[in-house]
C-alpha cells in the first residue's frame, strides 16, 4: 500500500490509500488558486529537469503536464517521439538512458505498452516516473482529476472546500462507469481512486467490454443502465478504444450508442444533481449526445481544467517530496 | 584408449539403487559395482554422496542456430546444457529458417556431432512452420528424425494436423504439439485472469491450451499417430492427456519447469524475463502440475530453454518475444519440486533421463544420426552417457555467470539445492565440479 507518492513515483493507483490521494487533492486545491493568479508561477521547482516523453499521441495530458511543470518553474525537455531515434529502433532502455544522461528529475512517460513505465523506473531508479497512460493498465493522473473534480463540485454544493471535506462527500457516492472497461486504463485507475476514497463503483457495458474476470473487481456491474441513470451520483462515460481491438467487440459504433450512448432521451432520465464525465477524447454521437455533451450536468470542461493542478501537485509531491517548501 | 572411474555414488538404475562404482573404458560403461583393478591413468571421480545416473536428456531445446547466433548457438547450447547435466538434447525446428528439410537437419547434426553432446534434431510439421503443407517428414524420418513439431505455434488447421498423423502413423514418428489455439489467445502476453486484467495485459486464456490438447486427444484417436504435448501448463491439460494414455492412447507429455515453479503473479512487475507461452498460470495449476510429477504422472520434465538477445527482452512486456532459459537450473528445480528429497532419484531419472530418451527414440545409438544411446539402466556395456548430481548441495544460480549466450534466465538470485556435479558424455568427461572441464 502507498500511504504517500511523496518523493516517489507514480506508476499506477492500485493499492494508493485515501489518506495518499486526499494528500494529493489537497495539494492540488493550493495549485488552483496559482492557475488564477495573473502570474501563474511559484517556483517549487526551479531548477529541476521534467523530461515528458510520449510515444503515444496525446493532446490534454501531454499540454496539462508541460504546463504544470512550468508553473512549477521547471525546465521541460519535451521527447517528440516521432522525430526521435526511436523511430529507428532504439530501445526504450536505451531512450531513457539517453535521456537521463541530459540530466532529469523526473519525466512523465505515455505509452501504448502496459507496464512501460514500471519497466522505465527500473532502469532509472534515481529518476521519478509519472505514468502519463500505459497501454490498458492505468493513467494515475487522470483517476486523480476526475476524483479532484467530484469533489470540487460536491464541495461548491455543500457550501464547503474541497480541503476541508476531505474524503466525507465520497463516502456512500454512487459512481457510474460506462462504456468500455475493458480496454481502459481509466477505467482501472478511476476505479481504485473512487474506491479507495468510499465511493460505491458500478459499471454497465456491453459484455464483451468488460473484463474476463469483472467478478473479482470491486465494483458492482447493473444489470438496467437505464435504471442506473436515474440513481447515480456520477456518471462517468469511456471512449470507445478503436486503437486497441474495440471495435470488433461491438458489432457496430451504432449498436453501441443505441444499447450504451448517454443519448437524448437517456439523459432526461438523470437527476437534476447528477454529474456527467468524460476524460477525453470525447467521440459526440457515439457515446455521448453533442447535446448531452453541453449540457450544464456535465462537468468535463472542468476535467480539462482540473487537469493542470492535479499535474501540478503530482509532479510537486513526487519530485519536491519534502514537506515544507511552499506554494506561495 | 580412456578412462574414468566414478567412485562411490549412489548407482539409480531402472528400478535399483546400490553404492557403488562406474568404470568407462573408451566411451562405454565397462563395470558397475565393484570394479576391480582400473587400468593406469584411470582419472578418478569422487561421486561420494551423489546420485549417478544416466545423462539427462532434454525433449525441448531452442538452440537458435541457424539464424538467431547472438542468442545461442548449437555449441554455446551444448554447453549450457552439459553444464546443466544434459548428455543430449533435442534441438527445436524454429530457427531462420525453419528446419523443414534434409538439408537443414544435416547441418544441425553436422554442427551438433562437434559438440560433446548428441544434439537431436525435431523436423517441422509444415513448410517454413507456416501451417500450411506438409514438410517432407519422410525424408527427414530417413536421415533419423524421429520428432516433429511446428513448436512455437501449435498446427492450427485440424484437418492439416490430421493429415500428419495419419503421414507419421507409418513412418514410426511422433509429433510433438505446442497446444494453443491461436486465435483463442488472442494476442496475449501472459495467462487470462485477475492478474491480466489488473495489469491490462491481453491474456492467453488456459482454454486456447486445453481445446488444442482436446482435438489433439482425439486426433489421435481418430488416426493412430503418436503425439507428445509439449509443456502443458494447466491441470486439465494434464489430466486429459493422462486419462488418453491410460486409454491406451499413443500419448506422451512433457511439462517446462517455469510451468511448476511460478506462478502468474510473477508477471505483476512486468518483467519480460517471466513472458513465455504456454503463459504462467494461477498457483491451482502449478500446484497440480507437482502433483502429477510427485506422482509419476508425467513423461518428462523438459525445459523449453528460449535464449533470447537482452535487447529483446528490454522490450515493454506486450512486445517482448517469449521463452526463458532453463537447461542449467532444471535439474536442481525438478529436484526442489519433488520435494528435495533423497528419496526421489528413480523418479528424478525417469523424469530427466529415461523418460526423454523414450519419448525422442534416443535410447540405442544411431549410426546414421551418430548419436550414442542416452537414458539407460546404468550398467556394463552402454554407451556411457551419465551425470553425477549431488542432491544435499546448495547454491545460488547468477544468470552472469551462465554457459548459455543469452541471460534471460528467470532464476537469477534463486536459492537452488542439489547440483550437477559431473557429466559425462558418449564418455567424456565434460564437465566436473560443476564447470566445464
Amino acid at each position: 500500500m502507498t500511504n504517500s507518492i511523496r518523493g516517489g513515483n507514480l506508476l499506477s493507483l492500485d493499492g494508493v490509500t485515501r489518506e495518499a490521494i486526499i494528500e494529493v487533492l489537497d495539494t492540488a486545491e493550493s495549485f488552483v488558486e496559482v492557475n488564477r493568479r495573473s502570474i501563474k508561477k511559484v517556483p517549487a521547482l526551479k531548477g529541476r529537469v521534467v523530461a515528458s516523453l510520449f510515444f503515444e499521441e496525446s493532446t490534454r495530458t501531454r499540454l496539462s503536464f508541460e504546463t504544470a511543470a512550468k508553473r512549477l518553474s521547471a525546465d521541460v525537455l519535451s521527447l517528440a517521439v516521432a522525430s526521435s531515434s526511436v523511430k529507428k529502433g532504439e530501445s526504450l532502455r536505451d531512450t531513457i538512458a539517453t535521456i537521463d544522461a541530459l540530466g532529469i528529475d523526473a519525466v512523465v512517460m505515455r505509452h501504448q505498452s502496459s507496464g512501460a513505465a514500471l519497466q522505465v523506473s527500473r532502469y532509472v531508479p534515481h529518476v521519478r516516473v509519472i505514468n502519463a497512460g500505459d497501454g490498458l493498465h492505468q493513467h494515475p493522473t487522470q483517476g486523480l482529476l476526475d476524483a479532484f473534480t467530484v469533489r470540487q463540485v460536491l464541495a461548491e454544493r455543500h457550501g464547503t472546500t474541497g480541503v476541508e471535506s476531505g474524503a466525507e462527500l465520497f463516502d456512500g457516492l454512487r459512481v457510474l462507469i460506462v462504456g468500455d472497461i475493458r480496454h481502459s486504463r481509466v477505467a482501472r485507475s478511476d476505479i481504485a481512486a473512487y474506491t479507495a476514497l468510499g465511493a460505491q463503483v458500478h459499471v454497465a457495458a456491453p459484455g464483451t467490454l468488460l473484463p474476463e474476470d469483472i467478478e473479482n473487481w470491486p465494483v458492482t456491474v447493473v444489470d438496467d443502465f437505464e435504471d442506473a441513470l436515474q440513481w447515480a451520483d456520477v456518471v462517468g462515460l469511456l471512449r470507445l478504444q478503436r486503437e486497441r481491438g474495440s471495435g470488433s467487440f461491438v458489432p457496430s459504433l451504432g449498436e453501441f450508442t443505441t444499447t450504451y450512448g448517454l443519448t437524448v432521451e437517456r439523459a432526461r432520465l438523470l437527476r437534476p444533481s447528477t454529474v456527467v464525465m468524460h476524460p477525453g477524447p470525447m467521440i459526440r454521437g457515439v457515446e455521448i449526445d453533442s447535446r448531452v455533451a453541453d449540457l450544464p450536468a456535465s462537468i468535463i470542461e472542468r476535467q480539462v481544467a482540473n487537469g493542470v493542478p492535479i499535474r501540478m501537485a503530482v509532479l510537486y509531491l513526487t519530485v519536491a517530496g519534502s514537506k515544507e517548501e511552499v506554494v506561495s | 584408449m580412456s578412462s574414468l572411474v566414478l567412485r562411490q555414488g549412489l548407482v539409480v538404475g531402472e528400478t535399483t539403487h546400490e553404492v557403488g562404482d562406474v568404470l568407462v573404458i573408451d566411451g562405454r560403461i565397462a563395470a558397475v559395482g565393484d570394479v576391480g583393478e582400473v587400468p593406469t591413468g584411470t582419472k578418478e571421480i569422487d561421486a561420494s554422496g551423489c546420485w549417478l545416473g544416466p545423462g539427462l536428456v532434454d525433449l525441448h531445446t531452442h538452440l537458435r542456430e541457424p539464424g538467431r547466433e547472438e542468442a545461442e548457438t548449437i555449441e554455446s547450447g551444448a554447453f549450457a546444457g552439459a553444464v546443466g547435466g544434459f548428455t543430449a538434447l533435442v534441438a527445436m525446428p524454429n530457427t531462420e529458417p525453419a528446419l523443414d528439410n534434409v538439408a537443414l537437419v544435416s547441418y544441425v547434426l553436422d554442427r551438433g556431432a562437434r559438440t560433446p553432446l548428441d544434439i537431436a534434431v525435431a523436423g517441422a510439421i509444415t513448410v517454413g512452420r507456416q501451417g500450411e503443407m506438409l514438410a517432407p517428414i519422410a525424408e527427414m524420418a530417413a536421415l533419423g528424425v524421429r520428432l516433429f513439431t511446428d513448436d512455437g505455434i501449435g498446427v492450427q488447421n485440424p484437418s492439416l494436423m490430421r493429415r500428419a498423423l495419419t503421414y507419421a502413423r507409418p513412418l514410426g514418428v511422433r509429433l510433438a504439439q505446442h497446444c494453443e489455439d491461436e486465435q483463442l489467445a488472442n494476442g496475449g502476453s501472459m495467462n487470462e485472469g485477475a492478474v491480466s486484467s489488473r495489469l491490462g495485459l491481453v491474456g492467453r486464456p488456459a482454454l486456447a491450451e486445453e481445446l488444442m490438447v482436446l482435438r489433439d486427444i482425439e486426433l489421435v484417436r481418430l488416426t493412430g499417430g503418436a503425439v507428445h504435448f509439449l509443456h502443458l501448463s494447466t491441470a486439465r491439460s494434464v489430466a486429459m492427456v493422462v486419462q488418453a494414455r491410460e486409454e491406451g492412447l499413443p500419448v506422451t507429455f512433457e511439462v517446462a519447469p517455469h510451468h511448476f515453479t511460478f506462478d502468474e503473479t510473477a508477471c505483476d512487475g512486468f518483467d519480460p524475463l517471466f513472458k513465455v507461452h504456454p503463459p504462467l498460470r494461477p498457483a491451482r495449476d502449478v500446484h497440480a502440475i507437482r502433483e502429477a510429477l510427485r506422482s509419476g504422472l508425467v513423461d518428462a520434465v523438459a525445459t523449453d530453454h528460449a535464449p533470447h538477445a537482452p535487447e529483446l527482452k528490454d522490450l515493454p512486456f506486450d512486445e517482448a518475444p517469449a521463452g526463458m532459459l532453463g537447461l542449467e537450473h532444471v535439474a536442481s528445480l525438478t529436484y526442489e519440486a519433488l520435494g528435495a528429497s533423497p528419496g526421489t532419484a528413480h523418479l528424478f531419472f525417469t523424469l530427466l533421463s529415461r523418460g526423454p530418451a523414450r519419448v525422442a527414440q534416443l535410447r540405442n545409438s544411431d549410426a546414421r544420426v551418430r548419436h550414442s544411446g542416452h537414458g539407460g539402466a546404468v550398467v556394463a556395456g552402454e554407451d556411457a552417457n551419465l551425470v553425477v548430481f549431488d542432491p544435499h548441495q546448495q547454491w545460488t544460480a547468477h544468470s552472469a555467470t551462465l554457459q548459455s549466450r543469452a541471460m534471460n534466465s528467470p532464476y537469477d538470485g534463486r536459492e537452488l539445492v542439489g547440483k550437477v556435479r559431473a557429466t559425462i558424455a558418449k564418455g567424456q568427461l565434460v564437465v566436473n565440479d560443476g564447470v566445464l572441464v
